[in-house]
């Protein structure tokens, strides 16, 4: 399976076939979860009607980690088997994860001042997921536009460096004392949001992760098209 | 050993000295990476004045006196408690029964007294209808 997509063109293909179909399951269930969200959704009984915020928030976070998750594993296949298309992956996939930290930072940031009575504090949770932020930016600094495939590849380093900062994201709140309170839904003994609320929360996520295959197979089919266009440059110099 | 192998050995060993190194540095950070104290923490530590910190823990119940923008009350961790006052407007999640962090410092007379100049909510980590958490206290 990771052979048969490393291949450009096999990749391509099988975007061709899936890009639709996932646009269009995408608009649904993003449809229908924030309709749930809107019409449904009870208020919470410490929180109120803030608790909307939550359905921008926790999928964003969780992109958040998911994207960086995703470079990690895309850099060791980069590394151990030598696949260049892996390498590209990583290139278009911070970006995104950038923007869903962005948003994750942000609508904390709305949602922490009406709650806690701060827009932005420097416990463990935020300041690591702040941290998560700047190494995003990062990795896009080492790999601009201009940048070429053996940077992209020293950039591989980069990226597995930074993933020590995953798991301390997702374990800061029970290891430290922080003013964000700990897990509600990924944790041992089970969800701690109502169903009511927790559903409609699970829906969006969907739609999230269609919203990111999306953008992520438009950015990889430009990318590949911008190589092969480079290629062709180079061999009309070399023909001349 | 093929290549392959190697470098899936190299990526292993890089991971955990990567684990083992970040879990010497966390751990020696220790309490610098605590946003705040509990009333536990800061009677082991000992209370010094006009030291800033932040102490952490639940409002007890039926403790909140107000006077004015004045609000005192107690922070507990249901082993020890701290007396903290306030003047100012306190945020909306304030309540008894809640988390709550206080910014400031113990004065020196009376040294138990935890002047605070920020108050914060915390909040805990559930989230329900009213409706349905009125039918969890009825049971």
């Amino acid at each position: 399976m990771i052979h048969f997509l490393a291949n450009p063109s096999n990749f391509l293909k099988l975007k061709n076939k899936i890009f639709l179909p996932t646009l269009f399951l995408t608009f649904i269930v993003l449809g229908l979860g924030y309709a749930q969200v809107f019409l449904n959704v009870p208020n919470d009984y410490q929180q109120g009607e803030t608790i909307k915020i939550m359905y921008m928030h926790v999928p964003s976070s969780w992109m958040a980690l998911f994207c960086y998750s995703f470079m990690t594993v895309m850099a060791c296949c980069a590394f151990i088997w030598q696949h260049s298309l892996a390498d590209i992956a990583c290139k278009v996939t911070a970006p995104i994860g950038a923007c869903f930290t962005f948003v994750s930072l942000i609508t904390g940031s709305l949602w922490g001042k009406p709650m806690w009575g701060a827009w932005w504090v420097w416990d463990a949770r935020l300041t690591s997921v702040l941290i998560l932020f700047f190494m995003y930016l990062g990795y896009m600094l080492l790999t601009t536009s201009t940048a070429k495939s053996s940077d992209l590849r020293l950039a591989r380093y980069f990226i597995l460096i930074g993933a020590v900062n995953i798991p301390i994201i997702k374990f800061s709140v029970e290891w430290w004392n922080t003013l964000h309170q700990p897990a509600s839904v990924i944790r041992l003994d089970g969800p701690t949001i109502h169903s009511s609320m927790l559903t409609p929360l699970l829906i969006v996520f969907v739609g999230f992760i269609g919203f990111f295959l999306l953008t992520f197979m438009m950015k990889m089919e430009a990318e590949l098209l911008k190589a092969k266009e480079r290629r062709k440059k180079l061999k009309k110099v070399r023909d001349a | 050993m093929t290549n392959k192998k190697k470098r899936i050995l190299t990526l292993v060993i890089g991971a955990l000295s990567m684990a083992f190194g970040a879990y010497l540095i966390l751990t020696s950070l220790e309490e610098n990476l605590l946003y705040f104290y509990s009333p536990s923490d800061v009677i082991k530590k000992g209370i010094e004045e006009n030291k800033e910190m932040r102490v952490g823990g639940m409002v007890k119940e039926n403790s909140i006196q107000k006077k004015g923008l004045m609000t005192s009350f107690t922070i507990t961790d249901f082993k020890h408690e701290i007396r903290v006052e306030f003047s100012g407007i306190v945020p909306a999640l304030f309540r008894e029964g809640q988390g709550v962090i206080a910014e400031g410092s113990f004065k020196e007379k009376p040294k138990t007294l935890f002047t605070a100049h920020r108050i914060l909510a915390k909040h805990d980590e559930n989230y329900m209808p009213p409706e349905v958490k009125k039918s969890l206290q009825h049971n």
